[in-house]
């Protein structure tokens, strides 16, 4: 069982920092900044499942996000649902729709399924910008309204940290359920040779689209939580490429595979980011360090941070996995 | 109905160069098993070189792609050197990520250069053009013509180059298969390490071309690099000169509907038939079975 595992419950002290340290002090500055490092680690845990699991790289990741605040967002303001309500049902919307896709384009193997998912990126953001009810190119803003219901601004703002902090919690877990169950080994039978895999009983195009519907899911009602904590949307923040990229970069550099790899890797890669662009001199460049420290890795550390510790000491892998 | 048939010209006029875009990625592709994901890159680095090039210097355009493809060489090898090298022959997941990583290499040193505002080569004052030829109340310009002109040139160019010289045959042998070619004396090092370089200059080619038709950023190439997955996976795998055919297709397709529609809703046609032709036909539709 789950409960058993140590590190279950090294997560639930790890979201339970993510709440008491803000709160203690009302330091606002603070829940701004980790409220950035919960998305990153949200991204990075759900691009996990595809790529560390399965070993199916998804260009794309960041298409759950936004297509996650667009449902969100519009359920929020023009529907004037309840924000909880309307984030479940943005990501049942959007994994519904990866899983009917992914059954289409998981019968690809490998590669070609990469390039697809650049092509989804694009894609879907040209149906958006092109898509009437959702406000085209110019997006959609948050009524104020919206905040009333939930107490005002200020006390709206607190739950939605604390709904996001909630879902990184449940990201990891599900990373980690995953992990230790048949569905998993499967995942990693697929990861490793599919023809075998398909060989052996594992149906590989149901398990290849479940795991990209369930991959969807999270991201993408921490985008409803996030875009309405912002605001606003529009398609190139929703879809915004780079954070796409970088999903990549902080889970090659925490150790993909590994549930507190990725995590780990979000939390460092956004650290790092935040401290780049507000360096006068690296702004410009953060893209090029990311690049630069994405090939590293994979040349020379394929197993990432994680990696490195599981060598230093192997016992390590039965506490954090 | 005469103005589609001017848009569908004009259509396969640009799909050539789509087209020898097509040919940088479908040749590394097909001789090393690599998805080129910094061809996107190159793609936009042509079309600064271009750029710059004919700011400096306002003799043709088409003269200045020669310099545009030893500028792409040279840059293949580094590329070739830095990333790829290391990663031939390991899995997929690899080279997809460390080419990739050198993708947004590329594109932050071009954004923090050239920002991400839009550039244009303006030819109007160059000495050797071709002129526009107007047929009725359609005009078909100059620089379509031109740019399909060396399109077209440069992928006979490299037609004759793989079937007809020595090392393009050795090109084609280790594509075929690695390990026998080794065996007879080809040193597959210095053959992939050429072919990459060949296909980052038909990209960056194509880029320069693609400069002499439309405005530019540093992010356009990504716009041509869906395009050139597209054609590859409709021609199938090393089939260098079939991906030219196969531009030429993409290209007429969207001559034939851009009179219908606008033309922001073209990413999703081009993806959308990239996810038809792969799930129904997932090695090409006229290519050989491909080792993904």
């Amino acid at each position: 069982m789950i409960l058993r595992r140590p590190f279950f419950w090294i997560i639930l002290l790890i979201a339970a920092g993510f709440i008491y340290a803000p709160l203690h002090g009302n330091n606002v500055s603070l829940r701004e900044d980790l409220i950035l490092v919960a998305i990153a680690i949200i991204l990075a845990s759900n691009l996990n499942l595809m790529i560390g699991y399965t070993g199916y790289v998804n260009f794309g990741h960041i298409v759950f996000y936004g297509l996650g605040g667009y449902v969100g967002l519009y359920l929020t303001t023009v529907r004037n649902w309840n924000l909880v309500l309307s984030a479940l049902v943005a990501g049942v919307v959007v994994s519904v729709c990866a899983f009917l896709f992914g059954l289409a384009i998981l019968r690809l193997r490998g590669a070609y399924f990469a390039l697809a998912t650049i092509g989804i990126l694009q894609a879907v953001q040209a149906f958006v910008s092109n898509f009437d009810p959702w406000g085209r190119s110019t997006g959609m803003y948050l009524s104020f309204n919206s905040y009333q219901s939930l107490g005002g601004a200020r006390r709206a703002l607190w739950i939605t940290y604390f709904l996001i902090i909630a879902v990184m919690a449940l990201s990891m877990i599900v990373s980690l359920a995953i992990k230790n169950s048949k569905f998993g080994l499967g995942l990693f039978a697929i990861r490793e040779d599919e023809d075998a895999a398909v060989v052996l009983g594992v149906n590989a195009t149901v398990y290849k689209a479940i795991i990209y519907s369930v991959s969807a899911f999270l991201p993408a009602v921490a985008g409803a939580l996030m875009f309405f904590k912002n605001g606003m949307i529009d398609p190139s923040i929703a879809f915004e490429y780079m954070l796409s990229l970088e999903g990549i970069v902080m889970l090659m550099l925490g150790g993909q595979g590994s549930v507190i790899g990725a995590a780990l890797g979000g939390a460092l890669y956004e650290k790092l980011r935040s401290y780049l662009l507000t360096a006068p001199v690296l702004s410009n460049f953060h893209l090029v360090i990311a690049g630069g420290l994405l090939l590293m890795v994979v040349l020379f550390a394929p197993g990432g941070l994680i990696g490195w510790v599981y060598r230093l000491v192997p016992r390590a892998r039965k506490v954090i996995e | 109905m005469s103005g589609v048939l001017a848009s569908m010209i004009d259509g396969v006029l640009v799909g050539a160069v789509y087209g020898l875009a097509a040919m940088g990625l479908s040749l590394i592709w097909g001789v090393m098993d690599v998805i080129n994901l910094t061809h996107g890159a190159m793609i936009a680095l042509g079309m600064f070189c271009m750029y710059l090039l004919f700011s400096a210097v306002h003799i043709s355009a088409y003269v200045l792609l020669l310099p545009t493809i030893g500028v792409g060489l040279v840059i293949g090898i580094v590329v070739y050197w830095m990333a790829v090298h290391w990663v031939v022959g390991r899995s997929m997941l690899m080279s997809l990520l460390s080419t990739f990583a050198v993708n947004m290499m590329v594109i932050g040193i071009g954004t923090a250069v050239w920002s991400t505002s839009p550039y244009n080569v303006n030819l109007d004052n160059q000495k050797l053009k071709i002129n526009d030829i107007t047929v009725g109340a359609y005009t078909f310009t100059g620089n379509h013509i031109a740019a399909a002109i060396s399109a077209v040139v440069i992928a006979l160019a490299l037609q004759f180059f793989l079937y007809r010289t020595r090392t393009g045959k050795a090109i084609r042998a280790v594509a075929d298969n690695r390990e026998a070619a080794e065996l007879m004396g080809i040193s597959s090092t210095a053959v992939l390490s050429i072919a990459f370089a060949i296909g980052i200059a038909l990209a960056c080619t194509s880029g320069a071309l693609v400069s002499t038709l439309f405005p530019f950023t540093i992010l356009s190439g990504a716009v041509y690099q869906l395009k050139s997955f597209v054609v590859t996976i409709l021609a199938g795998l090393g089939k260098p000169f079939g991906a030219l055919v196969a531009g030429v297709l993409l290209g007429l397709l969207e001559g034939v509907i851009t009179p219908f529609i606008a033309v922001s809703w073209i990413p999703l046609i081009e993806f959308g038939l990239f996810v038809v032709v792969l799930v129904a036909f997932p090695q090409g539709i006229f290519g050989k079975r491909a080792t993904a």
